[in-house]
């Protein structure tokens, strides 16, 4: 830890104010709550709003991980762990049921979430209407008005012309029947995890500057039409080439000399312990 | 098969973070803090405006860390900035009051307070000066300070505004004076419709090429702003903080130098025109990016089809840290995201993977 800086870098009058924000955002699942996003050392669309969760949150006993397209050693992941060690002196883990705070970028781990846990998830674009309107004057207002056909109609236009509904990743959910919400850019092969989960999930988008949640308990549910049901992302046929797994989402790779595919589970830690209990 | 896409991430940054210095130690030759703020010092402002933090030795230091990068110099301001307890805010500051380096109007040839050329690059040849690659800095430094010993000093004082007589014969409107606290878009997110405030702190702290590019669209033809220039003025200013035990007094702690700039164009007044005026102010001598920010000022008062007269379009995308970010960010992995995408792709052309 360097001590020329405060214990979890911003001010303490900074991390409450973001924890205050927090508590909005909990009281009102789906949300965008607005806060005075701060500078970090990290680059804006790096990750900076999950970064100033976790460090608003962050506290002594905590132990952390850290994981980026669902590996702890992606480059990503093990720079922020790197800046967090150099502002606090937690432990740190990979083990995704040891960790009492888990910040992602992209993924959900496959493992289930206990309510001892928070997952805060990094945000590129926090505001699901975007895709049909740019203006944040314009989408608050929706927002406020439920006025959701605009979505609705992207995704039937979707149907009409491809037969399917074409969002990959970052595909909106309905919190609690009331606010339509972005899940940050994790695959649809996760959404499911985000409905009536134990944990809290905390999205901070820094460059943005929203902070949003879901609590646990709460009912989220991925937009779909009654006779075009939601469909994630399959991988019939494939498993995981060092575990086996076949219910993980799976990276596709390119042998380097043979250039033949084959698949390995994007969550580096689930594949592990997997393959210590083979 | 090994981790193949995810192993080897620690050491390489390390690696790469020690590559930097290769790049940065090209020579034995040093260039001190002195230097970089004093013969760069057009650099240091802008880095200084752009991160909204006055700090010549910290701006020096910053652009002598990054290789002279004026957004990693920015970053690392605004980054440092955040770790800073706020313990005052300086009272509001009169500019009238400027301690006047240079002052020009392009409305009027004849000005109350006169004309001040000042130091401007405006009227030089750029023709690459051969002698400068030899020149003795030495030598250059007395012979400037002997130079300015010789001169006669006289007083410049302050000077009131173009814009007060315009205002006085009622072509411009005039408003009361409204020291309400500004919004703070630094403490809070920007909401739209922006408070004025709120849009001239944006545009202060902004990238200079992206609003002078803004600027130059709505002069070109995207836009409704033509403006004359009614007053460019560089100086410094004179900082004070209330005193804590008595608040009609209050402490001087120091100067900085801003450009000012108001510009003028034709606006509607019923069936009658008037002038409206366009504000611009700026750290340090920045002078294209005062006057594009008080076009923009203006163009944001405009209702319009063009980008700059839409107020998200304008205060949204200009922040150095904000736009660099994210366009770097798209370095990072994606592969969790693209694999969605090529899954999606893959079934609309049917056959894959269903």
């Amino acid at each position: 830890m360097n001590s020329n800086y405060n214990f979890a870098f911003l001010d303490e009058g900074s991390k409450r104010e973001i924890r205050r924000s927090i508590l909005k955002a909990v009281a009102i699942p789906g949300y965008q709550v607005p806060f005075g996003s701060r500078e970090l050392p990290i680059g804006r669309g790096w990750g900076t709003g999950g970064i100033q969760l976790t460090l608003s949150l962050i506290g002594q006993d905590d132990i952390l991980k850290v994981i980026d397209q669902g590996s702890d050693e992606s480059v990503n992941a093990v720079n922020i762990k790197k800046f967090v060690g150099l502002c606090t002196d937690v432990l740190t883990t990979t083990k995704t049921n040891e960790a009492t705070l888990i910040q992602t970028r992209h993924r959900i781990p496959e493992v289930k979430l206990n309510n001892n846990q928070i997952l805060v998830l990094q945000v590129p674009l926090p505001e699901p209407l975007r895709r049909v309107e740019p203006r944040e004057e314009i989408t608050k207002k929706m927002h406020a008005e439920t006025d959701y056909a605009p979505i609705w109609l992207q995704l039937y236009e979707s149907i009409i012309k491809y037969k399917k509904v074409t969002i990959s990743s970052e595909y909106p959910c309905m919190v609690e029947g009331r606010y339509i919400m972005n899940p940050s850019p994790i695959p649809k092969f996760d959404n499911e995890k985000l409905n009536k989960s134990e944990c809290l999930y905390l999205f901070g988008a820094g460059r943005e500057k929203k902070i949003y949640a879901i609590p646990p308990y709460t009912e989220v549910v991925s937009l779909a039409f009654d006779d075009v049901p939601f469909e994630k992302e399959s991988f019939k046929g494939k498993k995981c080439c060092l575990c086996g797994s076949k219910n993980t989402y799976l990276d596709e790779m390119f042998d380097n000399i043979t250039g033949a595919v084959f698949y390995q589970c994007s969550d580096t830690s689930y594949c592990k312990e997997v393959l210590e209990c083979i | 098969m090994a981790y193949v896409a995810v192993s080897g991430g620690k050491e390489a940054i390390e690696e790469s973070i020690k590559l930097l210095d290769f790049y940065r130690s090209g020579t034995k030759n040093d260039i001190d803090l002195i230097a970089i703020e004093n013969r760069m010092s057009l650099l240091v402002d802008r880095v200084m405006s752009e991160a909204g933090l006055y700090s010549k030795t910290y701006a020096s230091l910053a652009l002598k860390q990054c290789e002279g990068s004026i957004e990693e110099a920015v970053f690392l301001l605004r980054a440092y900035r955040s770790t800073l307890t706020r313990n005052y805010y300086t009272s509001v500051v009169n500019t009238d009051n400027m301690r006047i380096t240079r002052r020009i109007s392009a409305a009027f040839k004849d000005i109350l307070g006169g004309q001040i050329l000042g130091a401007t690059y405006d009227y030089t040849h750029r023709l690459i000066n051969f002698d400068i690659e030899n020149e003795d800095s030495k030598e250059l430094f007395d012979e400037v300070r002997r130079n300015l010993e010789s001169q006669q000093i006289e007083e410049i004082s302050p000077c009131p505004r173009v814009s007060n007589e315009l205002k006085a014969e009622g072509l411009i409107d005039s408003f009361k004076i409204d020291n309400q606290r500004p919004y703070d878009v630094t403490e809070n997110m920007l909401e739209f419709p922006s408070r004025r405030s709120a849009r001239l702190q944006t545009l202060s702290r902004a990238d200079t090429g992206f609003i002078s590019g803004l600027a130059y669209s709505s002069l070109r033809g995207f836009g409704q702003v033509h403006p004359t220039v009614g007053e460019l003025r560089s100086g410094y200013i004179e900082l004070e903080v209330p005193y804590l035990f008595d608040s009609s007094e209050s402490i001087y702690i120091g100067e900085i130098l801003i450009t000012e700039v108001e510009c003028f164009s034709e606006a509607d007044d019923g069936d009658k025109l008037k002038l409206a005026v366009g504000y611009g102010a700026v750290f340090g001598r920045n002078e294209n990016k005062a006057i594009a920010m008080a076009v923009l000022d203006r163009e944001l008062e405009n209702t319009g089809p063009n980008p700059t007269q839409n107020e998200e379009f304008v205060l949204m995308h200009g922040d150095s840290l904000e736009m660099n970010g994210f366009i770097s960010h798209l370095k990072l992995p994606h592969y969790v995201t693209f694999q969605s995408k090529l899954d999606i792709v893959r079934k609309t052309r049917g056959g894959y993977n269903e």
